[in-house]
């Protein structure tokens, strides 16, 4: 009588464990096993070692698309955290107001992703589209087809437009985890709305920044499906992001070794960042040296 | 037939959470566990109610050997610090919760329902959810739950921490009256020493995840075992002083030294602490034997219906309570009075050497 | 330093209030001395915080004024009455140090650095903060954090009034008594005026120099510990202040004595003109229990005996009422039945909860038994 009889509460646990088994560890381990061979057909395969990856690594074409990602994801948390922190701040705390407001700030978050694309095809088209021939009606020559810069705005723009409110929507209940003492003892003290902001409200944000941040990088560092039904990548390889690439060598070029290797050094590229991500947030605002 | 403690222990990494405890407890008693918050009393009432499995030892209900058996199947009930209650049902569905699950006959569930109801105060409230009581009456409802069960075993985990003190007043009384009639073997923890008291039954005083003394309580409390016992089952805590015996006469501190107290006879020369309740100390001589020492006034503290007078001087700082209510000023000189009748006399490793309930022992 | 006036001050927290039970507070009028310190003390529901909250203007009165010095500041803010305010729990600022958590309501008045610097060391030291000013006060126990957010209100020099909610709920047991001295310490020297939220009656009495003690939205006294203690003027203090609190017996008035039953009550001489129903309040500090008839003492049926350590709690029972007796360590009750001595001087008489003042009115002198 050693045993708990309670052990049968491991058989619980055992569906996870297969979930997780089929749906993450054996595809990784696959494309590990594909990133090592150059696979010509489903019975011809030739042990390469090392050389995908090191092709991988010295493929300028891929060096570019990682500048442009990482571009792009900075540009994506300069711009969206404190956007989504103004209007979380703006947002009205109670009533009616605050509900209406929540309904409409989630909105964007709520199409799919495939659509998202469609409706910003339309929307900035230079021809009908609201946004696209207002500005040309401006005088202002604006194609994203034609012109890489406004390629770029438009991604960015629908990028912002799409996320942002997730943003908003983890400040928001961040603020309002905010105990009215805070504030009162604030208001006390003579504290003006900007060191209120600097010191209570900011500070207390750092746990849901901290995953706002983690969870935007990661998503827009994968971006793909937006740009892709938008712009395709182009024009030229102006829009070509990481998982454009990716998906071009794999689909369209059926170079299954390559794009395995790629993959590998993607998803370890996204688990450094994270991480680094994580422990300077982690100690960020706590004293200690990060 | 009894719950028996043999030798149990509970390790959890390097710490001891208990630490060897052996004890024997009867149907129909009611038993305080006294301790400071991590003496190990809940640790123990976990043990009890096989929610955490002992590193060592055994666990015998009626004699039967209960230590790896799970808690659902044992006849157990537990009240917590928290007021706990399903929140989305009513406070009737709340008490008959155990009752519904152990397929209690409709008619039997609704008259014992309603008894337990009565008896704790609750029976108009029957049709509220508990989000839509007071503190008081929703840690009534989680107490009427664990009555109607009729466990063998009901453990309460300090029960009353977390009332307005009147509330815990009104309770504590209660509780003694509820649990005169029952059968059940009853645990209750606790850290206030006047709780245990009001309560009375048995006490058992923990400390560190040992158990010091288990006896009658207001037998513990009149001979505390240890300078320990004495200042876990004292509020406020007993003044401790050093003392030296030499030749039939007992230096205390500063004090001037006097000719043994009667209870004391027999005592060997040597190192000592002298034990002083706060309620036997007074700021007015009374009587020629008293000893005196001098101190200052830091803060007078007003309950209700006694004073707190802390006092401090070069050796160390006192507590005196007087009944009534009194201003002291802040560092105000006083004379702290004793009468040698009532001292306490520990060994030098603390173990009582005489109290004025028994003779000397050593 | 302010003297307070509550002017007509009430409070409801719907519009239109009708009856007395829709104040969250009901209306008062008193006028607080400046330099004291009070306690509001009453169970959790009675109003007590909704007083506070209009004190340091969070909460605006729905009818009444509320004067600081003479000063009407019923539609002022928070910040525009040069009030100070200690929460619950500990309000700081995380990412500063203490120092300038400390300094914080100092720069935000454009106070000079160096004055900052001086007051700050002065407050710090005492509050026994001096060792820890470099640290991030995030990283303190919440005992020091409390200390810190009392600080903040010390610093300044313009501070009219101290206000305290509950601060002591988080703090461990042990460390309470420091900070009830420390609280002490510094109102005698800055002779500031305090007032202080709780619930429990030894941070009230010990804390206060006048305790307002209140219940359902309605203020029933103020007055000192021992004035509460000695002559609640209303019944619900008597319970409540005290453990355990104040007997009440119902009686009949007449001729100078309260018949409960068919045993007389002998009272004091200057009730000698009231006739009727009262209630008879009495302290179980005060009644006396001896095993044989003495003069004027009424034979009793013994209930319970409680041995309570320190003192021993009698329950008795008079014609049909019972009462607790208190008694001390020492003394030795009578097992079945005894007699019972109502002391007249600590008779006190309730007519519908209120104290019926006897007439002309005389100041006990007898004191406390100990």
């Amino acid at each position: 009588m050693n045993k708990w009889n309670d052990n049968k509460a491991w058989f619980m646990v055992i569906p996870v464990f297969l979930v997780v088994a089929v749906s993450a560890i054996l595809p990784l381990m696959t494309v590990v096993n594909y990133s090592l061979q150059d696979i010509f057909s489903p019975t011809q395969r030739i042990f390469v070692g090392t050389e995908w990856y090191r092709d991988a690594l010295t493929d300028p074409r891929l060096q570019e698309a990682f500048g442009r990602q990482m571009l792009f994801s900075g540009l994506v948390l300069l711009i969206e955290i404190p956007l989504g922190i103004l209007i979380a701040l703006m947002m009205p705390k109670k009533g009616w107001g605050a509900s209406l407001s929540l309904v409409l700030v989630a909105l964007p978050l709520l199409i799919p992703w495939n659509v998202i694309g469609t409706i910003w095809i339309i929307f900035t088209r230079p021809d009908i589209g609201l946004f696209g021939a207002a500005i040309n009606h401006l005088g202002l020559v604006f194609d994203h087809t034609a012109s890489p810069l406004d390629a770029w705005i438009t991604v960015m723009l629908m990028e912002v437009w799409h996320w942002t409110p997730l943003v908003v929507l983890l400040a928001y209940a961040g603020l309002q985890a905010i105990p009215e003492a805070y504030f009162h003892a604030a208001k006390i003290d003579g504290a003006s709305s900007w060191a209120t902001f600097r010191y209570i409200q900011l500070p207390k944000l750092r746990g849901v920044l901290t995953i706002a941040i983690l969870l935007r990088f990661m998503d827009s560092f994968l971006i793909y499906a937006e740009p892709f039904v938008l712009t395709g990548g182009g024009p030229g390889n102006a829009t070509t992001f990481l998982s454009i690439y990716l998906v071009k060598i794999a689909v369209g070029q059926f170079d299954l070794g390559p794009a395995a290797a790629f993959s590998i050094i993607y998803f370890l590229i996204i688990l450094l960042i994270s991480w680094l991500f994580y422990q300077v947030l982690l100690k960020a605002g706590t004293g200690e040296k990060s | 037939m009894s719950l028996v403690l043999d030798k149990i222990c509970k390790h959890v990494g390097n710490e001891r959470h208990i630490d060897n405890i052996s004890l024997q407890l009867e149907p129909g008693t009611f038993n305080v566990l006294l301790g400071r918050t991590l003496a190990g009393k809940t640790s123990l009432m976990r043990l009890m109610a096989g929610l955490d499995r002992p590193s060592s030892g055994r666990l015998l209900m009626k004699g039967k050997d209960l230590t790896g058996l799970p808690v659902r199947q044992r006849d157990v009930a537990m009240v917590y610090q928290q007021f706990i209650n399903y929140p989305s049902m009513t406070v009737y569905k709340n008490i008959a919760s155990p009752l519904k699950l152990a397929k209690v006959n409709k008619k039997e569930l609704d008259r014992r329902v309603r008894e337990v109801a009565e008896m704790l105060h609750i029976e108009n409230l029957l049709d509220r959810l508990p989000v839509e009581l007071s503190g008081g009456q929703q840690q009534r409802t989680a107490i009427a739950r664990a009555l109607v069960k009729d466990a063998e075993l009901l453990l309460l985990d300090e029960p009353l921490v977390n009332l307005d003190y009147k509330l815990r007043e009104e309770l504590r009384i209660e509780m003694r009256e509820i649990f005169k009639r029952r059968d059940a073997i009853v645990v209750y923890a606790t850290t206030e020493p006047l709780e245990a008291l009001t309560l009375g039954g048995n006490t058992a005083v923990m400390h560190a995840g040992q158990l010091e003394q288990f006896g009658p309580t207001v037998e513990v409390y009149q001979n505390p075992q240890s300078s320990r016992i004495a200042k876990a089952f004292s509020d406020p805590q007993i003044n401790i002083v050093p003392a030296r015996l030499v030749g039939g006469q007992l230096h205390i501190g500063t004090a001037a030294s006097i000719p043994l107290a009667q209870h004391m006879h027999g005592l060997a020369d040597g190192e000592y602490q002298v034990g002083m309740r706060a309620n036997h100390l007074r700021l007015v001589q009374k009587s020629d034997e008293d000893l005196a020492f001098a101190a200052q006034v830091e803060i007078a503290e007003i309950s209700g219906s006694e004073t707190y007078i802390h006092l401090s001087n070069a050796e160390q700082s006192w507590t005196v309570q007087l009944p009534g209510i009194h201003s002291y000023p802040m560092g105000a000189a006083a004379t702290i009075y004793i009468n040698p009748s009532q001292l306490y006399l520990f060994t030098a490793q603390g173990q009582l050497a005489a109290s004025t309930q028994t003779a000397a022992r050593i | 330093m302010a003297r307070i006036e509550l002017k007509n001050l009430a409070h409801a927290y719907q519009p239109n209030p009708k009856d007395a039970a829709d104040y969250a507070l009901k209306p008062i009028d008193h006028v607080w001395q400046d330099g004291l310190a009070y306690a509001l003390l009453g169970p959790s529901g009675c109003g007590k915080t909704t007083l506070l909250n209009i004190i340091s203007g969070l909460l605006k009165p729905s009818q009444g004024q509320i004067l600081f010095d003479g000063t009407d500041v019923t539609t002022r803010a928070p910040q525009e009455r040069n009030i100070a305010q200690v929460f619950q729990f500990p309000v700081i600022y995380d990412t500063m140090s203490v120092y300038n958590n400390l300094a914080f309501p100092l720069r935000n008045r454009k106070v000079a650095e160096t004055n900052i610097r001086s007051r700050v060391e002065e407050i710090a030291e005492m509050l026994d903060l001096s060792a820890d000013l470099e640290k991030r006060a995030a990283n303190l126990s919440a005992d020091a954090k409390q200390k810190i957010s009392l600080g903040r209100g010390l610093v300044r020099s313009d501070v009219a009034a101290i206000l305290f909610d509950e601060p002591l709920t988080v703090i461990d047991p042990h460390l309470k008594l420091l900070l009830r001295r420390k609280l002490k310490q510094i109102h005698a020297r800055f002779k500031l005026t305090m007032v202080y939220v709780t619930h429990d009656q030894l941070e009230a009495l010990t804390f206060a120099d006048r305790v307002v003690v209140m219940n359902d939205g309605q203020v029933l006294q103020i007055g000192t510990p021992q004035e509460l203690f000695e002559t609640p003027r209303h019944t619900f203090v008597g319970f409540f202040i005290g453990s355990p609190g104040m007997n009440f017996l119902a009686c009949r008035v007449s001729r100078g004595k309260a018949l409960v039953g068919s045993a007389q009550i002998a009272l004091a001489a200057d009730y000698g003109a009231l006739e009727g129903d009262f209630e008879l309040g009495i302290r179980p500090e005060f009644l006396k229990l001896h095993a044989t008839q003495t003069l004027g003492s009424l034979p009793v049926k013994i209930c319970e005996n409680e041995n309570l350590g320190s003192c021993k709690i009698i329950t008795v029972q008079l014609a049909d009422q019972q009462l607790k007796v208190r008694l001390g360590e020492e003394e030795t009750p009578p097992t079945t039945a005894g007699f019972l001595e109502f002391p007249a001087a600590w008779i006190r008489l309730y007519a519908k909860g209120l104290l019926v003042e006897p007439e002309p009115r005389k100041q006990p002198t007898q004191e406390v038994p100990p």
